[in-house]
């Protein structure tokens, strides 16, 4: 037993508690939100060395009814998505503090409470130790962000609200919760474990293969943080949000919770065998390429940024359930390496590093500018050059062009669709690049090299406030860092599809 | 065993009974309230310490391999052929300990709460009606005599007709409410009456144990017409008494326009009664587990209970008046318990018996909010609760987390109701079954979801209305109810595997 995954729980909440203590004082009230994400990331980082070196980390919290518990256990991918949501929350704390004092934004103490209450789910939800577990932590987080999402309080944000709680909620109510009972009553078992539980209920008096397909569909429907399509509605209609919102919940921390638990499911619930045995995951890959052309089709037509982003994300997300469908039809006597594994848990990180960068600048354009709209940054590029120079580095990375983190998730997850022999997969990866250039660098054009229209109402723009400017510096930074220098993420990438 | 451990289950009806008819006499308000909470954690120790040694005994039994469970009282030392037997198995225990409980904690919140809303000069009767009306719920518990369960229940029934009625000063329509009740409950009380009466005529008995024996002794047990048409009559009566979807229409306004004490009292403990009766008919007295009798009306009772969670859900979710919204709750959270018990399987008996706990602490909790809320606006409609996230922040904090039980959120009480439930359903393969608490769950949302929108989204409609957070005396058995229900979402050893033992015994025929 290791008290650390546990802490990583508490030491948000006790941020919170901190936080909503502070709240007369705004200045302490920030320090303690970043003091916490500093505490926090430290904590993930100490346990990263000894899951490399193969040591277990488990600790039990407490037996809810006879035989289900609360319990968490470290293993790669966990760590994958625990490391860039706790890391990125130091930086978007530090951008939140310039974003939200330069917009003079309301409730700022609700604000930062909810933050922390949702950096408490996402840790329970990466390092949950089974599925029990997940589901806790995972409607936590759809909780502890509906505040966040409903933060302006208009009638627009209520509503936006009210969609998000709606499909979140009615999917991990409806589909998820009864399949994890009856994988539950069949299994005896829903801890998260090497292999899968189904070994031994799959077969006459088991599970059938209709019944694998369906459990599998229920779960990956029942996650609608995934945002596949036809549930991926809640994601734009989330932008309501202040943009450090969008950034680090619907870039990284909320939607990364949806596919990695899919991703955690797949291979440590369901596992290898019992998933290509039947096939039972092959429609995954027709359903999320689809998600990804047609995302990508939308977010061509969106005139405004944050909504352009967020069907980006949609598209994005679908790459990995992409590789996770790709890994789940890899014939086991052909191939043992599964790149589409590793390709899945790099796309986390690379995906979480890229995308946080085009929102934040998003929300510092909005910051200084107070525009929107993609057709009016003609020139903009010129008065906010460090903000859009990051918006460059983002944007190739989610192209997948080198230097760009983007490049090394989907040269394996390339690597996987031809080792799987999916002519689909392949054609959906070099089309979807295609798309992305298509929505991506048109914004870098406008920005630098078209006129700016007016100068009378454009001249007076400059750079946002210095902590929002440092902080997407240092999250553009990272996109390039991870291209040469992947290691622990690659590591621990590697590590997952090592697993059986 | 001493004098008093000895005693204890007749003194659970006693004590309440002679506070009752004591309490007439303490004409000072304040004195007869405190008569009251004396009386009735006197009793919540009592009901604790029998659950000590229940569990006592069965530590002791099972050493010799005997299924062990109950604790048998003879009422003036006459066996039971002649006598009235009390009888404390793993079944009942459950609920004569939610009864006290909830009958303490609404007792220490009603002081100011009732000083509002009936006169001075009748707080006493009142008191002495409210323990008389418990005599009757605990009675009805602990007795082990059909018969006796009759009295009992005419009894409790009487005295909540009388308790709803008090809310006239409020609200003239509770007169209305109440006298609905009194026919329609009436009508449950006299069917019941006859289907005792046909079990007595085929068994010549009325202690339960007793009959159940002679009833397995007749060789056409499944196919026997008197047992039938008993069968029948106790169905309907006391589908009746627990309000089971179709049979409801006396609970919404009853609970709508009853003081709020006693909407709070009655919504945790009134039906659930209801609900132990049934279970105790079906189970110990007809054997349903095990006979095809039980298994051919099982599908009609799961048709009642799942359209009652589905209809009353669809109704709470369009009415205003948020007592009444929390009444049609009721009507589906019963409809939930009945689902669970026709299941007739371990994880479906256990999730209604655990949900008759929890639901217990979360509408009884969410009651007594609205009661504040009502002693603070004065009145408890939904436009009422604008904007009252900042005027009242605890009591909406306890109304909100009681919302997400009813929903059944993780980390509530109402997750480990629907946890068992669903376990339940899909080991008996009932898929529709399945559906509706799964439906039911998300028609929950909506109708909370209303509410918490309008308590933290919308601005008041009159701005200078002051409204201050409910005292403390009301407030903190509220918060203690709601934070009980919280635990035991987080921490469901206790009531589950309570919930578990009982649902064993059940299945073996509720034979010790």
């Amino acid at each position: 037993m290791s008290s650390l995954p546990m802490l990583t729980i508490l030491i948000p909440l006790i941020g919170a508690l901190a936080i909503a203590a502070a709240r007369r004082r705004p200045d302490l009230r920030e320090s303690i939100t970043f003091f916490t994400a500093l505490v926090l990331f430290g904590t993930v980082l100490s346990m990263v060395a000894p899951l490399l070196d193969g040591q277990e980390i488990y600790f039990k919290l407490i037996d809810v009814v006879p035989s289900m518990s609360i319990a968490f256990r470290v293993e790669p991918l966990g760590m994958i998505y625990a490391l860039i949501a706790s890391g990125l929350w130091i930086l978007n704390s530090l951008y939140s503090v310039g974003y939200m004092r330069a917009n003079g934004e309301k409730h700022q103490t609700r604000f930062y409470v909810c933050f922390a209450l949702s950096l408490s789910g996402a840790m329970g939800i990466a390092f949950a130790e089974n599925l029990f577990t997940l589901f806790i932590f995972y409607e936590m987080l759809t909780l502890s962000t509906f505040p966040l999402v409903t933060h302006k309080g208009s009638p627009e944000a209520v509503r936006s609200g009210r969609v998000y709680l709606g499909i979140l909620v009615s999917t991990s109510v409806g589909l998820l919760f009864p399949a994890m009972v009856w994988i539950y009553t069949q299994t005896g078992n829903l801890s998260f474990q090497p292999g899968g539980v189904f070994k031994d209920a799959i077969g006459e008096n088991g599970f059938g293969q209709g019944q694998i397909a369906l459990l599998f569909a229920m779960c990956v429907f029942g996650i609608g943080k995934a945002a596949i399509m036809p549930i991926h509605r809640w994601l734009p209609a989330a932008m309501v949000a202040p943009t450090p919102v969008s950034a680090l919940l619907h870039a990284v921390a909320v939607v990364k919770a949806g596919v990695f638990s899919i991703t955690k499911i797949a291979i440590h619930l369901f596992g290898w065998d019992t998933l290509t045995k039947y096939g039972s995951a092959s429609w995954l890959v027709y359903l999320s390429g689809f998600t990804i052309l047609s995302a990508s089709v939308i977010a061509l037509q969106q005139d405004n940024l944050k909504r352009r982003l967020a069907y980006s994300t949609v598209s994005q997300l679908s790459y990995i359930l992409l590789a996770v469908g790709l890994w789940a039809l890899i014939d086991p006597s052909e191939s043992s390496s599964r790149f589409a594994i590793t390709a899945a848990g790099m796309h986390i990180a690379v995906h979480a590093f890229g995308k946080i960068t085009l929102f934040f600048a998003a929300g510092s354009i909005y910051t200084a500018s107070h525009k929107t709209r993609i057709s009016e940054l003609d020139g903009i590029g010129f008065k906010m050059p460090i903000t859009m120079t990051a918006f460059a580095l983002g944007s190739i990375s989610m192209i997948g062009i080198p230097p760009a983190a983007g490049f090394l998730s989907k040269w394996y997850l390339m690597i996987g669709a031809w080792e799987a022999h999916h002519w689909f997969a392949i054609f959906v990866l070099l089309v979807s690049t295609l798309l992305n250039a298509g929505y991506y660098l048109p914004i870098i054009w406008r920005a630098f090299f078209c006129a700016a229209p007016d100068e009378s109402n454009f001249g007076n723009i400059q750079e946002a406030p210095w902590p929002m400017v440092v902080a997407l510096s240092v999250t553009a930074g990272g996109v390039l860092f991870i291209f040469f220098q992947p290691g622990v993420f690659l590591e621990l990438a590697t590590l997952l599809a090592a697993a059986p | 065993m001493n004098w008093i451990d000895f005693h204890l289950p007749v003194l659970l009806i006693l004590l309440p009974l002679m506070g009752g008819v004591i309490s007439i006499f303490l004409k000072w308000e304040h004195i007869a309230w405190l008569w009251t909470t004396m009386i009735s954690s006197l009793v919540f120790v009592g009901s604790g310490r029998l659950l000590y040694l229940l569990h006592q005994l069965q530590g002791l039994k099972t050493q010799d391999g005997l299924i062990p469970s109950h604790i048998s009282y003879f009422i003036g030392s006459w066996p039971r052929q002649w006598g009235i037997e009390l009888r404390i198995d793993p079944l009942n225990i459950i609920f004569i300990l939610v009864v006290s409980l909830m009958f303490f904690i609404v007792t220490v919140y009603a002081r100011r709460s009732i000083a509002s809303e009936i006169p001075g000069d009748r707080i006493h009767f009142f008191y002495s009606i409210w323990m008389l009306a418990i005599t009757g719920l605990l009675g009805i518990l602990v007795t082990g005599d059909a018969f006796n369960i009759y009295v009992l229940l005419e009894i409790s029934s009487l005295t909540i007709y009388t308790l709803i009625a008090m809310g006239k000063e409020r609200d003239p329509r509770a007169l209305t409410a109440s006298f609905r009740y009194l026919i329609q409950g009436s009508i449950g009380a006299s069917f019941i009456l006859l289907g005792i009466g046909y079990l007595l005529m085929i068994t010549g008995t009325l202690n339960l144990q007793d009959m159940r024996e002679q009833l397995l002794l007749l060789d056409d047990f499944s196919r026997n017409r008197t047992v039938m048409v008993a069968s029948a009559f106790l169905m309907v009566g006391l589908g009746l008494k627990m309000a089971l979807f179709p049979l409801h229409f006396w609970l919404p306004n009853a609970y709508a326009y009853a003081p709020s004490a006693v909407s709070a009292l009655l919504a945790a403990t009134a039906t659930k009664v209801g609900v132990y009766m049934f279970f105790r008919f079906v189970f110990t007295v007809l054997d349903a587990g095990h006979r095809i009798y039980f298994v051919s009306i099982r599908d009609l009772i799961m048709i009642c209970a799942g359209s009652g969670v589905l209809i009353c859900s669809l109704m709470a979710i369009y009415q205003q008046n948020i007592k009444k919204m929390l009444a049609y709750s009721s009507v589906a959270q019963v409809g939930y318990i009945v689902l669970g018990l026709a299941l007739n399987n371990e994880a479906g008996i256990a999730g209604s018996l655990v949900h008759v706990i929890n639901h217990a602490l979360i509408k009884g909790g969410m009651f007594m909010a609205v009661g504040a809320v009502t002693y603070r606006c004065g009145a408890n409609m939904l436009s009422d609760f604008r904007g009252l996230g900042r005027q009242m922040p605890w009591t909406m904090a306890a109304f909100t987390a009681g919302g997400f039980g009813l929903i059944g959120f993780p980390l509530t009480a109402g997750f480990v109701s629907k946890w068992y439930l669903i376990r339940g359903a899909v080991e008996a393969g009932a898929w529709p079954v399945t559906v509706v608490i799964l439906i039911g769950s998300l028609l929950a949302v909506i109708y909370v979801w209303r509410i918490i929108e309008t308590i933290y989204f919308v601005a008041p409609e009159n701005p200078e209305r002051s409204v201050q957070e409910a005292p403390l005396s009301m407030l903190l058995p509220t918060l203690l109810v709601i934070a009980a229900s919280l635990y035991f979402g987080f921490d469901a050893m206790l009531t589950g595997s309570l919930a578990e033992q009982a649902a064993r015994v059940m299945l073996s025929g509720g034979l010790p």
